[in-house]
């Protein structure tokens, strides 16, 4: 069985329906995650509830190495697998503008990386143009360093208009999927459903495998990915929040970067940096000792490219930290922002948006616990 | 003959019983292998079909609730099997499972509290976390651990017994034979439920119909072999543990899924559209054992489970979607079923059926009145379009036909008892088991005789 064949979205809804019954008559996994119980309330599974369940999925694979009807099983019941595939559908099918989603799925690793070199390039070209010696000379923080390069006003305007259109291209996309779900809006924001769905998805609750552990990257049990996704996760708030503190600084305070060592921002982002360089290669480096059973080859490239990104962004950004007085600032700042801006402009349409789907399934899960069961088992 | 191997104690087979057996002698400091026929992949036998293990204890364990004193377990046991037991070793099983599951846990086990659908068993059984298979993952992952030698896809094909004594075993793997000497075995192969010649032997034609639920590598042969080196066995070839099932599962290995839970809810007909049986007698967890042989009896075994749409939705979705129709006329052609018939059986059920206050939860007062067979609970009337068939036959899980053994698992021999031959599991479970079933017991004999056989084996090789 090679899996590697695309699938399209009927019939891997087709093939999850299948699955989704004869794991709703077996029922020996719904101790592993949220996932199982979440079936087991249901006797139909119509697309929209596939694309819900396969969102709340955290493919760890605990409940394929305990699956009976796994291959070689003449059922062939591969659950990671197809809702991993049924989940890159979902962002597909849900981002806005769908035509960008559809290129970037294509081949999202090389887009990924030929974004970042893109917009570096043109930063770099840019620089060029204007004033050929200043790139490669050496600018002192009190010469206010970075915006002696590119203005504060230009970076201030690229990325408020790049963070806007991702704010709506997320926006779009939950207001498209949420109501599929059968949902209203009222209930996602209810506090303590939302704060149960936040405190899973901050602590990943949903990796430990109901303890010990997941079976990732193959049926030993490991805390490794939950710790790597923790390394990467926080070590983003971390970064984001430098970026926030320095905003403030900017703008309530007039004072303007680069900041010392010791600052704030930089105590900030120097700790999330490394967090976001050792999180995305672990997480790499697990992907690829993943048990090929169960990944989704199709996934590969959104992975890859998404944490490529990350890599590279915090490898740049860390270097400017250090090295921003020095001659070679200026090309580790275009290619830090081309880094930057190209994370941005796919985040809505690769593996970040995980976040935005995961969240809201388990929103949903919570609210749905508290309704009654539409129909009574025996017992 | 390739390369000869030897160690302290053999283990024949690879399921739950097999690997208690070869985990507690290996503790006990004991050099084991352990031989499977199935390829890695399907290993564990039935094992990796079961979902949890039938639990005394005198008080809330664990996920457990309550209380099930041996007293309960062994009035249980007694009635399922009619006294077809033998009370001591039955005893002595249920004893030793108020003991496993710290030492199960210490194995890398895990429990949960009991399954939707299944609140029933919360108090006396105990629900492996991830089913058989996560169980069966554990085990081996500890076997591994302990540098215990599991042989995949290795059959024993040869047994050197001589007078009760046990030499070697000629193993075929992979078409190439080797001889393994041991101190002792432990047979935990299995019984012979996936050996349809061996089936047919004890029932005759109708075995064809039958479907088996487990491994399709529960061939007997370990169990012929035992037989054929003198070791005594008891009970009836056609004894095991039977269940009515999907009529369209896969010939093997369907496992759980296959079930349907619909009977008590409705009617059940033969192909000559007739009822046969009080559908509505106690509650389905307690019945679905009986209804294996019951659908057996019948012409070409084969049942149809009827409910109306009153009852969708009331029982555990079941794998295969239901036959369904507008009316009785066009179920029963979809069914090819006598129309008339068919509507015939439906209508005098219908007028037998005394008004009452239907609950699925309780012996409610729905019941038929002047019909025979009757149907004495949960009795309503199919009337409500659209109908709903599920296709039933016979789902073989495990056969009892056993191996007699002792309180130390030591299998006989003629008149006695061997010192180095030990039996646990589905090889022995009819000293427990004549007949009958109740859930989680297969899993209690195993674990408690596979501990006993690999503790008195490692005794006996260790001195």
């Amino acid at each position: 069985m090679s899996g590697a064949e695309r699938k399209s979205l009927p019939e891997l809804v087709e093939e999850a329906q299948r699955l989704l019954s004869i794991c709703n008559a077996c029922r020996y996994c719904e101790g592993y995650c949220a996932v199982f119980p979440a079936l087991q309330r249901r006797l139909a599974f119509p697309e929209q509830d596939i694309h819900y369940l396969a969102n709340l999925c955290h493919n760890c694979g605990s409940c394929h190495y305990a699956c009976q009807y796994a291959p070689p099983h003449e059922f062939d019941l591969n659950f990671p697998r197809t809702l991993a595939r049924v989940r890159e559908q979902t962002y597909r099918k849900y981002a806005w503008p769908g035509a960008f989603a559809s290129l970037y799925d294509r081949n999202a690793l090389a887009v990924a990386l030929a974004s970042a070199a893109g917009i570096a390039f043109m930063f770099l070209l840019a620089a060029l143009v204007a004033d050929p010696a200043r790139l490669f000379q050496a600018h002192s923080d009190a010469q206010g360093s970075f915006y002696a390069l590119i203005p504060h006003g230009t970076m201030v305007a690229v990325f408020g208009s790049v963070s806007a259109f991702v704010a709506v291209a997320f926006a779009v996309g939950f207001a498209r999927f949420w109501p599929d779900m059968g949902e209203r809006l009222a209930d996602f924001v209810k506090p303590a459903t939302a704060l149960e769905a936040l405190r899973d998805a901050f602590t990943l609750r949903y990796l430990d495998g109901g303890g010990d552990g997941c079976r990732y990257p193959d049926e030993k049990l490991s805390h490794s990915r939950r710790v790597y996704h923790h390394l990467t996760f926080y070590g983003f708030l971390l970064c984001f929040a430098a970026t926030s503190v320095a905003t403030v600084y900017h703008y309530a305070f007039g004072w303007k970067a680069p900041y010392p060592f010791l600052s704030l921002p930089v105590v900030l982002g120097t700790v999330g940096g490394i967090g976001l360089i050792a999180g995305p290669l672990g997480l790499m480096a697990l992907r690829r000792r993943r048990d090929p059973e169960l990944a989704a080859p199709e996934q590969k490239g959104m992975d890859e490219g998404f944490l490529a990104l990350l890599v590279a962004i915090s490898v740049t950004g860390l270097a400017l930290a250090f090295l921003r007085e020095t001659g070679v600032m200026g090309v580790l700042l275009c290619l830090h922002l081309g880094a930057v801006l190209a994370l941005f402009l796919t985040m809505p349409y690769g593996k970040f948006a995980h976040a935005l789907y995961r969240v809201a399934a388990l929103v949903r899960f919570h609210l749905e616990r508290r309704r009654p069961v539409a129909f009574i088992a025996p017992e | 003959m390739a390369a000869e191997a030897s160690c302290d104690v053999l283990v024949l087979g690879a399921g739950n019983a097999a690997l208690c057996a070869a985990l507690t002698a290996r503790e006990a400091g004991a050099s084991v292998i352990v031989l499977e026929a199935a390829p890695r992949a399907m290993r564990g036998g039935n094992s990796r079909h079961t979902r949890n293990m039938r639990t005394m204890h005198d008080a809330p364990l664990d996920v457990l609730t309550g209380a099930y004193p041996e007293e309960e377990y062994w009035q249980d046991l007694l009635k399922v099997t009619g006294g077809q037991t033998k009370e001591d070793l039955a005893r002595l099983a249920i004893r030793g499972t108020g003991g496993h599951l710290p030492w199960m846990k210490s194995k890398g086990v895990r429990f949960q509290p009991p399954l939707g659908g299944t609140l029933h068993l919360s108090r006396t059984n105990a629900f492996f976390l991830g089913g058989g298979k996560a169980l069966m993952n554990a085990y081996f992952a500890a076997a591994q651990d302990a540098g215990i030698e599991v042989r995949y896809e290795t059959e024993v094909v040869d047994l050197d017994i001589r007078e009760g004594v046990f030499h070697s075993a000629t193993v075929e793997c992979a078409g190439e034979r080797s001889v393994i000497r041991a101190r002792a075995v432990v047979a935990a192969a299995g019984g012979f439920e996936s050996n349809l010649e061996w089936l047919r032997e004890a029932w005759g034609p109708t075995a064809d119909n039958f479907l088996i639920r487990g491994t399709p590598y529960n061939r007997g042969r370990v169990l012929r072999l035992f037989m054929e080196r003198g070791a005594q066995t008891l009970g009836d070839p056609t004894q095991g543990h039977c269940v009515a099932i999907d009529a369209r599962a896969p010939k093997f290995d369907g496992g759980i899924v296959t079930r349907v839970d619909a009977v008590s809810l409705g009617i059940v007909v033969n192909a000559e559209a007739k009822r046969f049986y009080d559908e509505g007698e106690d509650f389905w967890p307690k019945r679905y054992a009986i209804w294996g042989r019951l659908v057996a009896g019948q012409p070409g075994q084969i049942a149809y489970s009827i409910i109306d749409s009153k009852s969708m939705g009331r029982f555990m979705p079941p794998v295969f979607p239901p036959v369904q129709a507008r009316t009785i006329a066009d179920l029963a052609k979809a069914l090819s079923l006598d129309p008339q018939r068919l509507g015939a059986t439906v209508a005098e059920f219908n007028a037998a059926v005394r008004p009452g206050t239907f609950d699925h939860t309780i012996f409610d007062d729905c019941r038929t009145e002047g019909l025979a067979p009757a149907k004495t609970h949960w009795a309503r009337a199919i009337d409500t379009p659209p109908y709903y068939a599920y296709p039933l036959r016979p789902g073989i899980t495990f056969t009892y036909l056993s191996v007699v053994v002792d309180e130390n698992a030591r299998v006989k021999f003629g008149a006695k008892h061997a010192d180095n031959v030990f039996a646990a599991g589905e090889i022995m479970s009819g000293n427990v088991l004549g007949k009958g079933y109740v859930a989680g017991v297969g899993m209690a004999i195993g674990t408690t005789f596979g501990r006993i056989a690999g503790r008195e084996a490692a005794r006996h090789v260790r001195g």
